[in-house]
């Protein structure tokens, strides 16, 4: 054995005593999350924004966001001769021509799927267990944001395609712009260069959605991440969990393999998937032309409630004092901007209403605020019954329904449907909480299942479950901790193995 | 009434062929046929009308208060209706694409019959291999795509009507359709497209029906609503599956 150190360790030492990184990297390596498969779903969005960018970075080798005019002659003959735009040939090269190019395609149009759902589901989760109150209130809305910028660049991304159903797209959201009162044509004058379709709309979509959303989303990201690090995680009651303390896996080795392995997971996913089922076929939608649309077009499944709200709005607009508010403003603009301002301020709203303004880092279980879980799950409800609106010619000509009775179901379920799921989960949860509350009449752990107990005892013994004291040196505690660590823990606790 | 000895040879040709028919054709079919052999196909065709069609259409295909006049309807119509099994109707509802009720030949001799009630659209002649198919694509996206789909699945229309999904039409069906304007469709004649373009549009509508689906399964083509419902069911259930199956994993367990 050499007494030198070995060549990586001398590396090591060398940039540490320039850079420092040996404490910051013990101190972050050390750090722990807490154990729950929910909270890996923020995660989810995040391994497939990058797969976004990966796959992004590989298109955008190929595609060129250009509305000049040329005649396709390529390998796919049922376009040959086609006059279209640079943007929508290069698409459709990149999806016949390319080597690997329709699978980057649609590994990146899936990946934006799984990205917003993702975003969606993890905002579900944050929300039903409180996790956004005091001190986090600011972080719900960093992730608002990374939401709304996500449905966004979602938008440009398939917009800049110039094929038929982009155009399709583009042509709503050019009249949702127009019924802003006052701005409105200001506003679509200056992004998309002049009248519909104007000369600029996929050069500006091109830089937004490649170069500035992403790069304010990777800002937002490391912001969102920064502060679960400073403010700590959040966790569920449970034996020793206190809310001056997180249990769980420190950062490495444990939760740094578990990271990478739902990273390579959900890639995988995606590849699948892209590999597997085809999406947005535009060879088969055509280049746009202005003055024609295919029936069953719709858009994404993250703009697809705000498309059903336009169909299912009834014919109204105002009249006043020479002003008008054109139809597309209730579904096109009042109904994101109060989405998105109830959601930024929902932390706040809450607040007020319950008077609660305490700290909290212990989750609260979905069951234990019967009133906020059915006001959400009322929530998904409407916007649910909202994106079904969005397919219902797609529904109608499914089901054989008349087109027309299906517009009534719809703005009649997009109230009752809300409500009534709104109260059965706020009696799900009564009743839940109330069989909590009751004595167990049985031991909790009966001797039939003695075995499992015993792993997992052992398998708890083993792991490095700890506690994160704040002000104290991280200190690994062996499972079970401590009795006085114990005792403070909440009554309703589930009994400890012995 | 003069005797002309060409139409006794005419006659005994025909006899002869009709009698040979059989044995060179089908002949189990050839003896169910309630028609006289002999028959011109116009008189076959009446007599199939007769049993089959009158009762809507009327005796003389004028029409009653139960079904429309088919004077001027013609051979295209006829041909449409009867091969793609719309007519006889089902219900009272749309007609629907079903197995036809009437053999090739019966429907020919039909469709003769109400071709010679009026002066409608005859049956068009196509062969889709002689139109361009680029040049069908455009046509196909400009004036049918609106209804059927850019990828031909069909579509909605008001009060519960809808545009059927091409998938399964024949080229003379397409042809037929184009040139008739069955139901809600609006009728495409020779003005709107010449014989040329029809074929091109029938080639395309031919090559959506098999056309390649690069990038994988074809989702039922209906655009985004399926695709969503896949990025829901397969990619975000995938994932969240993914992170109870990663975060049900503890350090040790399974370690010796």
């Amino acid at each position: 054995m050499s007494k030198r150190p070995s060549r990586i360790a001398r590396t090591g030492s060398w940039l540490d005593s320039r850079l420092g990184l040996a404490r910051v990297a013990r101190t972050s390596l050390r750090k722990v999350f807490p154990d729950h498969w929910s909270f890996l779903l923020g995660e989810v969005a995040l391994y497939s924004f990058v797969v976004l960018l990966l796959t992004g970075i590989y298109l955008t080798f190929f595609f060129k966001p250009s509305q000049a005019e040329t005649v396709y002659h390529g390998s796919y003959a049922a376009l040959d001769g086609v006059t279209m735009t640079r943007a929508y040939r290069s698409a459709v090269e990149l999806s016949f021509d390319v080597r690997a190019g329709l699978v980057m395609r649609q590994m990146h149009h899936w990946a934006a799927i799984v990205f917003v759902a993702a975003m969606v589901v993890h905002l579900a989760r944050v929300f039903f267990t409180g996790a956004f109150r005091r001190p986090r209130e600011l972080n719900w809305m960093v992730g608002v944001t990374l939401l709304l910028l996500g449905i966004g660049n979602g938008f440009t991304g398939y917009s800049l395609l110039d094929d038929q159903l982009s155009g399709t797209g583009l042509r709503i959201a050019y009249s949702i712009v127009l019924s802003i009162p006052l701005i409105g044509t200001w506003i679509t004058s200056l992004l998309f260069g002049g009248e519909f379709p104007g000369p600029d709309i996929i050069e500006r979509f091109y830089v937004l959605h490649i170069l500035l959303v992403p790069a304010i989303i990777i800002g937002m990201l490391a912001l969102h991440l920064t502060m679960v690090v400073h403010q700590k995680h959040t966790q569920f009651r449970g034996p020793g969990r206190r809310e001056d303390n997180v249990v769980g896996e420190r950062i490495w080795p444990t939760y740094a393999v578990k990271a990478s392995g739902l990273f390579f997971l959900t890639t995988g996913i995606l590849a699948a998937l892209g590999g597997l089922a085809q999406i947005n076929p535009i060879w088969i939608y055509g280049p746009f032309e202005p003055s024609e649309v295919s029936a069953a077009s719709q858009p994404d499944w993250y703009i697809g409630w705000l498309e059903g709200a336009l169909r299912v709005m009834p014919a109204w607009e105002l009249r006043a004092f020479g002003f008008e508010l054109p139809n597309p403003f209730f579904a096109g603009v009042l109904l994101p901007s109060l989405t998105f301002g109830l959601l930024y301020l929902w932390p706040f709203l809450e607040a007020r209403r319950t008077g609660d303004r305490d700290v909290h880092h212990l989750l609260d279980r979905p069951r234990d605020k019967p009133m906020r879980t059915a006001l959400g799950v009322a929530t998904i409800a409407f916007y649910a019954v909202l994106f079904f609106a969005g397919g219902s010619d797609v529904l109608a000509t499914e089901f054989h329904l008349s087109f027309n009775q299906l517009t009534w179901s719809l703005r009649v379920a997009l109230f009752l449907v809300p409500i009534l799921a709104g109260l059965v989960a706020h009696r799900l949860c009564r009743d839940l909480a109330a069989r909590d509350a009751e004595p167990p009449h049985d031991p909790p752990d009966p001797p039939a299942r003695g075995h499992d107990r015993d792993a997992a005892a052992s398998s708890d013994v083993e792991s490095a479950l700890v506690l994160d004291e704040p002000e104290e040196e991280l200190e690994p505690v062996a499972w079970p901790p401590p009795a006085s660590v114990l005792r403070s823990g909440p009554p309703s606790a589930k009994p400890l193995p012995p | 009434m003069t005797t002309r000895p060409w139409a006794w040879a005419a006659a005994s040709v025909v006899t002869l062929a009709v009698a040979l028919g059989p044995l060179v054709g089908s002949g189990a079919h050839a003896e169910e046929r309630l028609v006289p052999a002999a028959a011109e196909p116009e008189e076959a065709g009446r007599q199939l009308f007769v049993t089959g069609c009158s009762s809507c259409h009327g005796l003389d295909g004028r029409g009653t208060d139960r079904g429309p006049t088919l004077e001027n309807s013609g051979a295209a119509s006829a041909y449409y209706y009867l091969s793609t099994g719309r007519m006889p109707l089902a219900d009272d509802t749309q007609p629907t694409r079903k197995e036809p009720s009437y053999s090739a030949e019966e429907i020919d001799q039909l469709t003769a019959y109400v071709a010679s009630l009026g002066d409608g659209p005859p049956l068009p002649e196509v062969d889709p291999s002689h139109g361009d198919l680029a040049t069908g694509g455009v046509l196909y996206r400009a004036n049918c795509a609106g209804c059927h789909s850019a990828a031909g699945v069909g579509g909605a229309l008001s009060y519960g009507g809808y545009a059927p999904s091409i998938s399964k039409s024949e080229p003379e069906q397409i042809a037929a359709a184009v040139r008739v304007g069955p139901g809600e469709m609006p009728v495409f004649g020779p003005e709107a497209f010449d014989d040329e373009e029809l074929e091109s549009l029938v080639r395309y509508v031919r090559f959506l029906q098999d056309a390649p689906t690069p990038g994988g399964g074809r989702l039922g083509g209906a655009g985004a609503i399926p695709e969503g419902f896949v990025g829901w069911l397969f990619g975000m259930a995938g994932c969240i599956a993914a992170t109870v199956w990663i975060g049900a994993k503890r350090a040790g367990r399974g370690t010796a």
